[in-house]
């Protein structure tokens, strides 16, 4: 018998407004999946991602991550945040906190760890991503490509099943955008769930097992990205692959 | 091979700032004509009032404990500290009972001693609070009394500047924590809870405080159940809280709506509840980057306090006028006045400075 779905998003809808961002979203994901969004500014990429923590309220259509329904029950939203870990574009660090307790804050408040054992588990993420030695520094005395590896440490320390990224790298100048792309592959190593909003098209081809190409608040197309990225089905996959690959 | 024509320069030392105090003044009192001019003739006017201030107030003034008289035939026409010398025990404590006034005295210190105490950011723990709870009690039971041999004071002789720092310290105290919540319930999504504490806020800052101590001295009794004494500080002390809290609420919400969204974000990812975050990521970061209007709002209420004159409460202020009062010594209301500017210009001066120094600190902590 097949494993059910970590992620199940079926016909979701979202309005803001009388705009539709979101138009009968059905994805389902499966434990481990690797997988890139793609897609136009504007097409709803952020948005899809960040209902499956619902910092971004659905207004039809079900949600289920690992078995929990996304109600407006708090306490249920409360458990599928601590399953999912997420990046954003622009890091949000907590920048009154050392890189240290950015790191150990939701495993004391929200796990209730104690506080030696949270230090010891952001340490070891903190080696994990390559920046022990930045721990007492404060977030706006980091570098942007290690702003983000602490983000990303931030993340993995609630010891999460999903990782939803958000353009992690759109923010970085370009000779960070690779440490930080380690970073990832390394943990798509590890068998981690992960969703990816990204125009790195490099980390896609060797990462991703698939590829989901957004236009207009629509799935247009999903595929492995050998295939997407050779034989993409649509004309308009056709086309937003044209203007990325060649500039 | 490729010729490389770039011969980096070698670094040089820095030119000499023009040194000293003649230099300093050349560059920035007498760098042009016009400056010198106007240079020379701002120090002549501050050196000539400070002279006659000086003069008044130090060298022609009367210093010993005498008689009116003696001030009145003092042939330099200098200050009479000899007022404050006669009166400084009405002025500090008001109609507080003389022999007993070690107690005021004492209950200030303590007060003062749990300000210091506060002023540690190593002490801002939980337990603070219960430092606050033994300080005010310990205030309370010397300015009561009743046990231990010691009288009984009611609250309507307590007075002067155990007054005046009570009023503002409770206020302080109960007024911040309260105003953070009515800032956090106006950006509250539920619309009952905001449109309670608009309504709140609104109606108390579109008022006077003396009109509000007015309504809590005489209308407030009107709608307890007859019989029922309120006391007449606690009322005074309540219209305070409620009109200092009005203000700071807008001050804090004003710090709130400087957090980023992205860190509500960030903290709603990381799996913190509402009030985990507020508590850890966004109250830090908004109360501090508004700690000069939160002080300036506290030393806009340390002075408001003197308005309790009016309900009948013998402040640092009252206390000042009555002894002003005395037919001997009522040529001397400056001294007197100066006296009491001085003691609400150290406290206020202290908070301020306070301020600057916390904001320092809490920078150094979080370079952005
Ligand atoms: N809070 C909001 N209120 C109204 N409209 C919004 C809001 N957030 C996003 N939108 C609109 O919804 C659409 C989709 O936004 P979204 O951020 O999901 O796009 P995206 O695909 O992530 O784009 P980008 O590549 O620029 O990040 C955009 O047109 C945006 O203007
Ligand atoms: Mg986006």
């Amino acid at each position: 018998m097949a494993e059910p779905p970590i992620i199940q998003l079926a016909a979701v809808n979202k309005w803001y407004g009388q705009f539709h961002v979101l138009k009968d979203i059905d994805l389902e994901v499966a434990k481990g999946e690797r997988i890139v969004i793609c897609g136009p500014s504007g097409s709803g990429k952020s948005t899809l991602i960040r209902c499956i923590n619902r910092l971004e309220e659905h207004q039809q259509g079900k949600i289920v991550v690992d078995g929990i329904e996304l109600t407006n029950d708090v306490k249920q939203i409360e458990a599928i945040r601590r399953e999912v870990g997420m990046v954003f574009q622009s890091f949000n660090l907590f920048p009154h906190l050392t890189v240290l307790e950015n790191l150990t804050l939701a495993p004391i408040w929200v796990k209730k760890l104690p506080k030696q054992e949270a230090e010891e588990l952001a340490m070891a993420y903190l080696n994990r991503v390559q920046i022990p030695e930045q721990a007492a520094k404060y977030p706006g005395q980091l570098s942007g490509g290690q702003q983000q590896r602490v983000a990303i440490a931030r993340a993995l320390c609630m010891n999460p099943k999903i990782m939803l990224f958000d353009e992690p790298t759109s923010a970085l100048d370009p000779e960070m955008i690779k440490e930080v792309l380690d970073v990832m592959v390394e943990l798509a190593g590890s068998g981690m769930t992960m969703l990816c909003v990204t125009h790195e098209m490099g980390f896609a081809r060797t990462v991703a097992n698939q590829v989901i190409f957004m236009d207009k608040g629509e799935i247009v197309e999903r595929s492995p990205p050998e295939e997407f990225f050779s034989r993409p089905k649509s004309e308009r996959t056709k086309l937003f692959l044209s203007q990325i690959l060649h500039h | 091979m490729p010729v490389d024509f770039h011969v980096p320069l070698p670094d040089r030392t820095a030119p000499l700032a023009a040194g000293g105090i003649l230099g300093w003044m050349r560059v920035n009192l007498f760098n042009s004509p016009l400056n010198s001019l106007l240079s020379v003739v701002l120090l002549y006017v501050i050196g000539w009032a400070g002279w006659r201030i000086a003069d008044w107030a130090i060298f022609s003034a009367v210093w010993a404990h005498v008689a009116p008289e003696v001030c009145k035939e003092n042939p330099d026409q200098g200050a009479c500290w000899a007022f404050i010398a006669e009166k400084y025990r009405l002025i500090l404590f008001g109609r507080y009972p003389f022999d007993e006034q070690w107690r005021p005295l004492l209950a200030m210190f303590v007060l003062i001693a749990a300000i210091a105490f506060s002023c540690d950011r190593r002490f801002w723990r939980a337990w603070l609070g219960a430092v606050w709870l033994g300080a005010l009690g310990l205030f309370g039971f010397l300015m009561w009394g009743g046990v231990l041999g010691m009288s009984f004071v009611e609250t309507n002789l307590w007075g002067g500047l155990p007054l005046t720092l009570i009023l503002s310290v409770v206020g302080i105290v109960v007024a911040f924590p309260f105003s953070i919540l009515l800032a956090l319930g106006r950006r509250s999504h539920m619309p009952a809870m905001r449109a309670v504490c608009v309504t709140y806020i609104e109606l108390i800052r579109g008022v006077p405080l003396i009109s509000l101590l007015f309504m809590a001295s005489f209308m407030l009794p009107l709608f307890l159940p007859t019989g029922m004494k309120f006391n007449a500080l606690l009322r005074a002390q309540v219209a305070i809280v409620m009109f200092t809290a009005a203000y700071l609420a807008e001050v804090i919400r004003g710090g709130l709506q400087s957090i980023p969204k992205g860190q509500y974000e960030a903290a709603s990812a990381i799996g913190l509840g509402y009030w985990q975050s507020m508590r850890k990521i966004v109250l830090p970061q908004a109360i501090r980057a508004v700690i000069p209007p939160i002080v300036n709002t506290f030393i806009g209420m340390f002075k408001d306090t003197s308005l309790v004159a009016i309900v009948s409460l013998t402040d640092l202020l009252l206390a000042t006028r009555q002894a002003i009062a005395d037919p001997n010594w009522r040529a001397f209301f400056v001294e007197g006045y100066i006296f009491i500017a001085l003691i609400y210009f150290v406290f206020c001066f202290f908070m301020s400075r306070y301020s600057q120094h916390l904001e320092i600190q809490l920078r150094s902590g979080s370079r952005r």
